[in-house]
């Protein structure tokens, strides 16, 4: 066992890449549908017919009751059985993300939209706007403002929580250095080098918010 | 009804017949509504005329807000109808969203929206509701912004203007709709005693103007010198509905003179 130089750097370089990839690739996919769905159940809590919305809000709370890692291995072991056929580490990770997820994003959305007064909803109604037509161009864009900073922070937790399919073999960032650090030794040098690297992204990240927040303050 | 008297003018009977001709714009008709076991409205009954201008005051609390929030239909109601040019308000079938396109609104606290300029505030509804085309809406509001005297704020955010301009430009953008009708709630009572005059002189042009307009206001100014009637609620109840001149010169309920009173030793 050798100490850490250039060539080993140079030779697990591309490997850890790929970890990283496949971990950046997670979060923007689980974002993306997080979000989406996390829309949707918002407005139907909020404007959805009562039976509707009773289901949504049992969705969202029993999601949040339960830790993330069992949604994650639960998805890869019964979607086979519920499918027929396996359907892959990353895509029933990237389910259970975005499921997972959609709950939490759903109450920021909820609370964004919330926060916009009434009276802006009754000004374009008052104008002739369809209710349809009142959140789309006059509620939601007030309210997404409102809601970013809060919905990138989320984001970052669930970068760092891409770091839990390792109990399903996905090959994300930290299974790759794992799987390195236990192939090459220097474990010590690598968990440190894995610490750093998610330090940075996800600091930056956050430093990124607070700009923003700064900037729509003084806007 | 009462017929309004325009005793001051030299063609007091041309007026007179004028006004008994002209069509109804907005009936309210025994019109009640509760707030669980509150009486908001109690069999409130009041017309406005086309190219009329009724104000409706009253202590706060009074209902006045309410009534005129169920013209457009952001308030229902329990008993009684309202019809606006011909359309009935609280009917199930009726197509809340178009009567609405027709009628404008001015609120209290303008409510125009933070996230867009001022002249997008103004082309948004024109452009998605009527289906007009950028262009025309926008040159629709430039002329509307020049009526209002804010045609150098067209590219200003809501949020970089004072009250009086937000509320000028919130004018605006309800008569972008071209309405049939113009419903005013308490449209200078969230303004600097500076800015309300700019507010109320762009109201009584629109006034001179011939546009029907029913005002919900505590500015009794405003109301003797262009309103053509007065209506007075307390207590969920229309006490009095009378032309401008006479309710000033002798209301006929004890709790419109005490009103009065107080009112104008404030102003």
């Amino acid at each position: 066992m050798g100490g850490i130089d250039a060539d080993l750097i140079a030779a697990v370089a591309p490997f850890l890449w790929d970890g990283l990839c496949t971990s950046l690739e997670l979060l923007v996919l689980a974002m993306a549908g997080g979000i989406s769905l996390g829309a949707i159940l918002a407005v139907i809590r909020i404007a959805g017919p009562k039976p509707l919305a009773a289901l949504a809000a049992t969705y969202v709370n029993g999601l949040r009751s339960i830790p993330l890692i069992m949604v994650i291995l639960w998805f890869y072991l019964l979607m086979p059985l519920a499918t027929g056929r396996p359907i892959g580490a990353f895509t029933s990770a990237l389910v259970a993300f975005t499921i997972f997820e959609a709950a939490y994003y759903s109450e920021i959305i909820r609370a964004g939209i919330q926060s916009i007064s009434k009276q802006q909803l009754a000004a374009a109604t008052a104008s002739g706007l369809s209710p349809l037509q009142a959140y789309r161009f006059v509620v939601l864009p007030q309210a997404f403002r409102n809601m970013t900073p809060i919905l990138l922070s989320q984001s970052i937790a669930l970068f760092q929580d891409t770091s839990l399919v390792y109990v399903v073999g996905l090959r994300d960032f930290m299974t790759a250095v794992s799987v390195t650090a236990n192939r090459e030794g220097h474990l010590v040098a690598f968990y440190l080098f894995a610490a750093l690297v998610y330090f940075v992204l996800c600091s930056t990240g956050a430093q990124s918010v607070q700009l923003l927040k700064k900037s729509m303050v003084s806007q | 009804m009462t017929i309004p008297l325009r005793l001051d003018s030299r063609n007091f009977v041309r007026d007179e017949l004028d006004l008994v001709l002209r069509p109804v714009v907005i009936a309210i008709d025994h019109v009640s509504k509760k707030f669980g076991d509150l009486d908001v409205l109690k069999q409130c009954s009041m017309t406005v005329l086309k190219g009329e201008v009724v104000v409706v005051c009253g202590p706060s609390g009074s209902g006045k807000s309410t009534l005129l929030k169920c013209v457009n239909g952001l308030e229902g109601f329990q008993a009684g109808t309202i019809t606006v040019a011909g359309t009935s308000v609280g009917e199930r079938r009726t197509d809340l969203t178009k009567l609405r396109s027709q009628i404008g609104m001015v609120f209290q606290h303008f409510e125009l929206y933070p996230h867009l300029t001022v002249l997008q505030n103004i082309t948004l509804a024109p452009i998605q509701v009527l289906g007009r085309t950028k262009s025309a809406a926008f040159d629709k509001a430039m002329s509307l912004l020049r009526r209002v005297g804010l045609a150098d704020k067209a590219d200003c955010h809501p949020g970089q203007l004072s009250g009086g301009q937000q509320q000028r430009a919130a004018i605006a953008r309800a008569l972008a709709m071209d309405p049939i009708a113009m419903l005013f709630d308490e449209p200078t009572s969230a303004l600097d005693p500076e800015t309300i005059s700019e507010v109320l002189d762009v109201m009584t042009g629109l006034a001179r103007d011939g546009m029907t307009m029913m005002v919900v206001t505590h500015e009794m100014g405003f109301a003797r010198h262009v309103a053509n009637r007065v209506v007075f609620m307390d207590g969920g109840c229309i006490l009095e509905e009378a032309a401008a001149e006479a309710f000033f010169a002798q209301p006929s309920t004890e709790r419109a003179r005490s009103f009065l009173s107080k009112i104008l030793r404030q102003q």
